[in-house]
């Protein structure tokens, strides 16, 4: 008997056995594991859920809205533009729309936006994640055409234009006409006698209101608006237009970041602009 | 009949409130009448005098958002009257998930579910600790990360501009305090109200306790939504200085014995207490 006592007295002390009461210094530093493992675990689980939710990309916001990143940053989810649009065109994000929660935005083929010349969405926005400086003109003035909403895409399999039956709704349509959308006229190989009015989208001039998509006849529309991150690709800093002075400009800021040699780490205009000597 | 108006009155004041704040909102929504624009998150008054939750602004700051003068003044006012006038009024005035809870918790009362669940298995510092994780979470991934899932959002823009699958955040949240937690999500998780328990320490306005007239019956700790602040209950005369109160006034209303009632903080003799 007297060999096993000292034993399990000795286990106990290692183990902490059930009933022993542990110091307030044991308890304290228990306690905060637990609250800081708790908090890692809830916080983890939030994140991947904001994470989640911050990736929707296919979303169409309100005119004049910041850079999505820093739209979602910005807007308060207060609803004041949903409230201001005249048509009913806005609508703020409900559970099960799979959009980012209270965040405004529209479904052209639903209700497009109108393109209302004071564009009323705007300046009632009490953040600024609708930015009245993204929709004025030189003079400061107020002007819808202004706007980046997202850009029209057509699919050339389901445009029944490109089949050759004369269609041109989303042309008469567009509020921007005969800039926005123009008309392409190419002969009909098939017949030989027809003619294609096929229509064309220029994405500089499209501000992605969306009535085109809304007077598409095809039954599910042909041509759609998406947001510009998602539709358009990006030539980068390598390729100009030479013969565009306006594409120049793009390069005036340009500098390469990733490579860490002796050239590029100079803007590309400048090492352009040496005469290429630094590479011998 | 007039008796329970008068014995209620706070409590119906308290829902006459929720529900016309909730009834302009909606009619500057439906029906144009620009009284009060927006929702809680940020609101205009007859267009002109900007509101703005400050707990959201706070976390949009976190998340780099270049915010306008207009949401940082409204802020202010907001932050302002709970501080020196409201207190924590907001949870219990205005809003509208507090209409739900309060029923989750009539039900628990009455049918007993507090005798077969009488352990609280959850901290009530637990919002402060989500406030934090809000603001870290914020901080890292660029969004106010608690709009982005607050249920209170949820119910209030779902009432103003259309519900959804909001009915059954408005589920959850009454199940959640039926079943799982009493007081679970205002008293327990949700971070606003912990945001507002911060600054609405502050307040003038607080529920005094005389323990003359206490006969300690205890009504008022079974009512309260945040028992603990009413520690001082058959103790001493005190006011009740926690910001955790949410001024609702249900244990002055359950108090036969005018042992409990609305006061001014007296800052003089609070700064004697504090000597003694």
């Amino acid at each position: 008997m007297s060999n096993i006592n000292p034993s399990i007295k000795k286990e106990s002390k290692m183990k902490t056995s059930r009933n022993e009461p542990i110091s307030d210094r044991r308890r304290f530093f228990l306690k905060m594991a637990r609250a800081t493992g708790l908090a890692i675990l809830g916080g983890l689980t939030w994140s991947a859920f904001v994470d989640e939710v911050k990736a929707s990309q296919l979303t169409l916001r309100p005119p004049g809205a910041l850079e999505e990143d820093d739209f979602l940053a910005t807007c308060i989810k207060c609803g004041m533009c949903v409230e201001a649009c005249p048509f009913d065109t806005l609508k703020l994000a409900k559970p099960g729309d799979n959009k980012p929660l209270g965040t405004p935005f529209f479904e052209p083929r639903d209700i497009p936006c109108y393109m209302c010349p004071d564009i009323p969405c705007v300046p009632i926005c009490p953040t600024g994640a609708l930015d009245m400086k993204s929709v004025q003109n030189e003079k400061k003035e107020l002007d819808i055409n202004q706007a980046k909403m997202g850009v029209a895409v057509i699919d050339h399999d389901s445009c029944i234009a490109f089949w050759g039956i004369q269609c041109d709704a989303c042309y008469r349509a567009c509020p921007i006409l005969g800039e926005a959308i123009t008309v392409e006229y190419t002969k009909n190989e098939r017949t030989g006698k027809h003619a294609f009015l096929k229509p064309v989208v220029h994405a500089d001039v499209c501000t992605g209101c969306g009535l085109c998509e809304k007077a598409c006849v095809t039954e599910k529309a042909a041509i759609f608006v998406l947001p510009e991150e998602v539709a358009l690709g990006r030539a980068g800093d390598y390729y100009i237009k030479g013969w565009d002075k306006n594409d120049e400009k793009r390069l005036e800021n340009a500098t390469s970041k990733e490579n860490t040699t002796g050239i590029n780490e100079k803007s590309a205009i400048d090492s352009l602009n040496s005469g290429m000597e630094d590479l011998y | 009949m007039a008796n329970i108006l008068v014995k209620n009155k706070y409590l119906i004041l308290r829902r006459i409130t929720q529900i016309s704040v909730m009834a302009l909102y909606i009619l500057a929504n439906a029906y144009g009448v620009n009284f009060l624009m927006g929702n809680l998150s940020a609101s205009l008054v007859l267009e002109v005098v900007p509101l703005s939750d400050p707990y959201a602004i706070v976390q949009m700051l976190f998340a780099g958002a270049v915010l306008s003068v207009d949401v940082l003044i409204g802020a202010l006012i907001i932050t302002v009257f709970y501080m020196t006038i409201g207190g924590r009024a907001f949870c219990s005035w205005i809003c509208p998930v507090n209409i739900i809870t309060d029923a989750a918790n009539y039900l628990r009362r009455k049918l007993g579910f507090n005798q077969i669940q009488k352990k609280q298995p959850a901290t009530r510092y637990m919002r402060y600790w989500v406030i934090a994780i809000s603001l870290v979470i914020s901080f890292f991934m660029g969004v106010a990360a608690f709009e982005l899932v607050s249920p209170i959002s949820m119910v209030h823009r779902g009432l103003i501009f259309g519900l959804g699958f909001g009915w059954a955040t408005i589920l959850v949240i009454f199940l959640f305090d039926l079943f799982v937690l009493k007081n679970g999500w205002c008293g327990h998780v949700c971070p606003l109200g912990g945001f507002y328990s911060l600054i609405g320490r502050f307040s003038f306005i607080r529920v005094n306790h005389n323990v003359d007239n206490c006969t300690s019956c205890m009504k008022c700790k079974v009512v309260c939504p945040e028992d603990q602040v009413l520690f001082m209950v058959t103790k001493e005369s005190k006011p009740v200085l926690s910001g955790e109160c949410t001024n609702c006034a249900r244990c002055i209303e359950v108090c036969d014995d005018d042992a409990l009632n609305f006061s001014i903080k007296n800052f003089k003799q609070e700064k004697k207490n504090e000597v003694k």
